[in-house]
C-alpha cells in the first residue's frame, strides 16, 4: 500500500506533471483566494503544506539521503517560507480588496496608520527584536548542523551529479532545455533586466503602497508565475529530483547511477524534412533550418504584433509603442521556457533553430 | 548598623550609578542627547547618532508593523553584517591557495575554538539571499516600486544580483569537490557567451584577419577564472572578490538604497507616501 503510494507520488514529482501541478496550484490560489485565505482547513492546510510534505517524505530512507544534506536544509526551509508568505500576503490582499470594495480605503490607509511615531524607540526596538531572533536562530542551527566539507578539490575527478550553487539551479535546469549560451547568459541577463524594467513597464497607478490583488491581478499573477514556478519551483526539482546524470528521480527514488533515460532528442528540422516531408535534411543551413527560423520570426516578431490587437490590446494602449515592445518580448522570453520544457517532454523537441555551424541553438 | 547605611547612602544605586555617569565628560563628549524619554532627545537620539540617521525621526505608524514589511530588509542587513563579522574572523585562518586551503577548513573545523564560525557564515549566507528574495516579494506585492520608488528597485535588483555574487565565489573558498565543480558548472556558461566566449554564437566574427581574437584562453571565461579552468588563480580570485571587490560595492549600492528609502518618503504607504520628502 505504502509501496503503491510512493510509486504514485513518484510519478506525480515527473517534470512535466509537477510543472504543471505547480502551475495549477498557484493559479488556483489566486482564483479560489477567498476560501484559501478565509476557510480555517484549508488555509492551514496550503501553509503546512511544504512541511508536511517533507516531514513525511523524511520517513522514506532515499527521500532522507537527500533531504539530510546540510546544504538542502535551507531550501527545505525556504519552501516553507515562501508558500507562507505568499499566503499571508494573499490574505492581507483579500481583505484590503474586500474594504475597497465596500467603499472603505484599504487597511493600511486608516488614520491611526497615518499617524506618525518616533522611530527611537518603537521601530529601534523591533529591530533590535528582529536581530534578536535570527541571532539565535542562525546560533541554534549552527551549533545542531555542521558546516559539511567533502573531499578535497579534485579536477580528475568529476563528481555525479555536478550541480551549481542551489540558487542557480533553475538555470541548470533551463540548460537542459536551451544551449548554454541562451541558459546561461541571455536568460540570466534578460532576468536581471526584465526585474529592473518592472516599475517601468508596469504602469497601473494603482496598489501602491497597500496589499492588493484585484487591482493587479495580471502583474501579481505574472511575477507569481515568474518567482513561484520558474524559479522556486525549478530550485526545488534541481535539489531533490535531479540526480546522477542531470536525470529526474523521484522524491522517494533512489538515485541509481545507471538508470537508463532513453535520448530521443530530434530537430525542428529532422521533424519536417525528413519525418514529414521524407526528402532528408538539405544541405544548406539556411534551407535546412528555413522553417525554424520563420517560425521564431513569427514568434518573436509576428506573435507580439498580433497579441497588441487581440490579448494584449490593454497594454498596448496604456502603455504605448516603446514600453510594449520591452514588455511583450520580456514576456515571449519566459513563456518560451515553459513552452519547450513541454515540447521536449511530450515530442522530445531538441531545437527549433539548430546551427551548428554558427554554434547558434534555440 | 548605622555605618552600612552610611556605606550605602555614599555607594548608591545603580540607577545612580548611571546617572552620575551620564553626567561625566566623557559621557558627554559621545551622546550629544539626555536619556531618550521626551520628544526632543528621541529626535536627537536620531539625528546625533551615525548608525541611527539612516532612520527618520518619526515615520508612520504604518511602516512599523511587521505585517507590512515582514521586516525583510532589515533582515537581510542584519545577516550582511554577521556574514561581515564572521567572514573577517575566517579570513584569520584561510589562506586561499591551492595548498593551504582545504587544510586550513580542516583545521578550522577540528582545531578552533567554539568553532562555529564556518557554519554562522555558511547558513547565514543561504538565509540571506531566502531573505533578499522575500524582501523582493512584499516590496512587489506592496507595489512599493512604484513611483516615486522605482529607482530603488532598480538599485534592489542590483544588490540581489551581487548576493548572489557574494555566494557564488564565496562557494569556491573550502576549496572541496563540491566547490569545485559547483564553480565549473557555472562558470562554463560563460563559454557560451555570444561573441565574448570561445564556443559562444558569433565568436567567429571576432576575427583580426585570420587569427581569432576569442579562444579559451582569451575569452570572458578566462578571465573570470585565470584560466581555462578552475584551479588556484581561479581561487585567488574568488577570494579577492568575494571578501574585497563585491563588497566595496555593495556597501556603496547600500548606502544608495537606505538613503533613497528615506529620500522616497519613507515606506511606502497609501497615503502621502506618494510624494518627495526632503
Ligand atoms: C541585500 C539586499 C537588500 C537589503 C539589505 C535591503 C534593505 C532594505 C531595507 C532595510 C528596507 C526598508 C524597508 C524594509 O525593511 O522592507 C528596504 C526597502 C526597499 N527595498 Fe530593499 N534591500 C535589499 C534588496 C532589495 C531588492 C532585491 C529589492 C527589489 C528588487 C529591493 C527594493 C526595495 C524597495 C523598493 C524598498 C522601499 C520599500 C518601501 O518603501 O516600502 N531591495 N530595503
Amino acid at each position: 500500500m505504502i509501496e503503491l503510494l510512493k510509486t504514485f507520488m513518484n510519478g506525480l514529482f515527473q517534470p512535466s506533471i509537477a510543472l504543471t501541478l505547480t502551475i495549477v496550484a498557484v493559479a488556483a490560489m489566486y482564483r479560489y483566494r477567498r476560501i484559501v485565505t478565509q476557510n480555517k482547513l484549508v488555509a492551514s492546510l496550503v501553509v503546512a503544506s511544504p512541511v508536511l510534505f517533507f516531514a513525511i517524505s523524511a520517513f522514506d530512507e532515499n527521500f532522507w539521503i537527500q533531504f539530510k544534506r546540510p546544504d538542502n536544509i535551507p531550501i527545505a526551509g525556504m519552501m516553507f517560507l515562501v508558500v507562507f508568505f505568499t499566503w499571508f500576503a494573499l490574505k492581507l490582499a483579500v481583505d484590503n480588496d474586500d474594504r475597497i470594495r465596500e467603499g472603505r480605503p484599504p487597511k493600511e490607509a486608516e488614520p491611526e496608520e497615518e499617524e506618525k511615531v518616533f522611530v527611537w524607540p518603537d521601530l529601534v526596538y523591533s529591530e533590535l527584536l528582529c536581530l534578536l531572533l535570527v541571532s539565535i536562530l542562525l546560533v541554534v542551527w549552527s551549533i545542531l548542523i555542521p558546516a559539511p566539507l567533502e573531499e578535497p578539490a579534485n579536477p580528475q575527478l568529476t563528481p555525479n551529479p555536478s550541480k551549481a550553487p542551489w540558487y542557480f539551479l533553475g538555470l541548470q535546469e533551463i540548460l537542459v532545455y536551451f544551449d548554454p549560451w541562451l541558459a546561461g547568459v541571455v536568460i540570466p541577463t534578460f532576468i536581471i533586466i526584465g526585474l529592473m524594467a518592472i516599475p517601468y513597464l508596469d504602469t497601473n497607478p494603482k496598489g501602491n503602497g497597500y496589499y492588493t490583488f484585484e487591482e493587479r491581478k495580471s502583474e501579481v499573477f505574472l511575477f507569481q508565475f515568474g518567482f513561484l514556478v520558474l524559479w522556486v519551483f525549478l530550485v526545488f526539482e534541481g535539489t531533490f529530483l535531479r540526480g546522477p546524470n542531470w536525470n529526474f528521480y523521484g522524491p522517494y527514488e533512489y538515485w541509481d547511477a545507471h538508470k537508463l533515460v532513453p535520448l530521443t532528442n530530434v530537430q525542428l528540422s529532422e521533424f519536417i524534412w525528413a519525418r514529414w516531408l521524407g526528402i532528408g535534411l538539405p544541405s544548406f543551413w539556411l534551407v535546412r533550418e528555413f522553417f525554424g527560423i520563420v517560425l521564431m520570426l513569427g514568434y518573436f516578431v509576428a506573435l507580439p504584433v498580433w497579441l497588441a490587437s487581440s490579448f494584449l490590446r490593454k497594454y498596448f494602449e496604456q502603455m504605448g509603442m516603446f514600453r510594449y515592445v520591452i514588455f511583450s518580448h520580456l514576456l515571449l522570453w519566459m513563456i518560451l521556457i515553459p513552452i519547450k520544457m513541454y515540447l521536449r517532454w511530450t515530442v522530445n523537441l531538441k531545437y527549433f533553430v539548430a546551427i551548428p555551424e554558427f554554434l547558434f541553438n534555440i | 548598623m548605622s555605618w552600612l547605611g552610611n556605606l550605602k547612602e555614599k555607594v548608591g544605586t545603580p540607577s545612580q550609578w548611571y546617572s552620575d555617569f551620564t553626567r561625566t565628560p566623557v559621557w558627554k563628549s559621545i551622546f550629544r542627547h539626555k536619556l531618550p524619554n521626551d520628544p526632543k532627545n528621541r529626535a536627537l537620539v536620531v539625528l546625533t547618532n551615525v548608525f541611527l540617521h539612516l532612520h527618520p525621526v518619526r515615520m508612520r505608524k504604518q511602516g512599523l508593523r511587521v505585517s507590512y514589511t515582514w521586516c525583510m530588509g532589515g533582515i537581510s542587513f542584519f545577516l550582511f553584517l554577521s556574514l561581515t563579522v564572521t567572514g573577517i574572523l575566517l579570513m584569520f585562518y584561510y589562506r586561499p591557495t591551492a595548498q593551504h586551503a582545504y587544510p586550513d577548513m580542516l583545521d578550522l573545523m577540528e582545531s578552533a575554538s567554539l568553532g562555529i564560525m564556518r557554519e554562522m557564515h555558511r547558513w547565514g549566507a543561504h538565509l540571506m539571499i531566502i531573505t533578499v528574495w522575500l524582501h523582493m516579494l512584499r516590496v512587489f506585492l506592496t507595489g512599493s516600486y512604484k513611483p516615486p520608488r522605482e529607482f530603488n528597485w532598480v538599485v534592489g535588483v542590483l544588490l540581489l544580483v551581487l548576493t548572489l555574487l557574494f555566494s557564488f565565489t564565496g562557494y569556491l573558498l573550502p576549496w572541496d569537490q563540491l566547490a569545485m565543480w559547483a564553480v565549473t558548472v557555472g562558470s562554463n556558461m560563460a563559454r557560451a557567451t555570444p561573441m565574448m566566449g570561445a564556443e559562444g554564437p558569433g565568436m567567429q566574427l571576432m576575427q583580426l584577419g585570420d587569427v581569432p581574437l576569442i579562444t579559451a584562453g582569451s575569452d570572458v571565461r578566462f578571465v573570470l577564472l585565470a584560466g581555462r579552468f578552475v584551479g588556484e588563480g581561479a581561487l585567488l580570485r574568488f577570494y579577492v572578490l568575494h571578501c574585497l571587490g563585491i563588497p566595496f560595492i555593495f556597501v556603496i549600492l547600500l548606502a544608495v538604497h537606505f538613503w533613497r528609502v528615506r529620500r522616497d518618503g519613507g515606506i511606502s504607504g497609501p497615503g502621502k507616501g506618494g510624494k518627495l520628502a526632503l
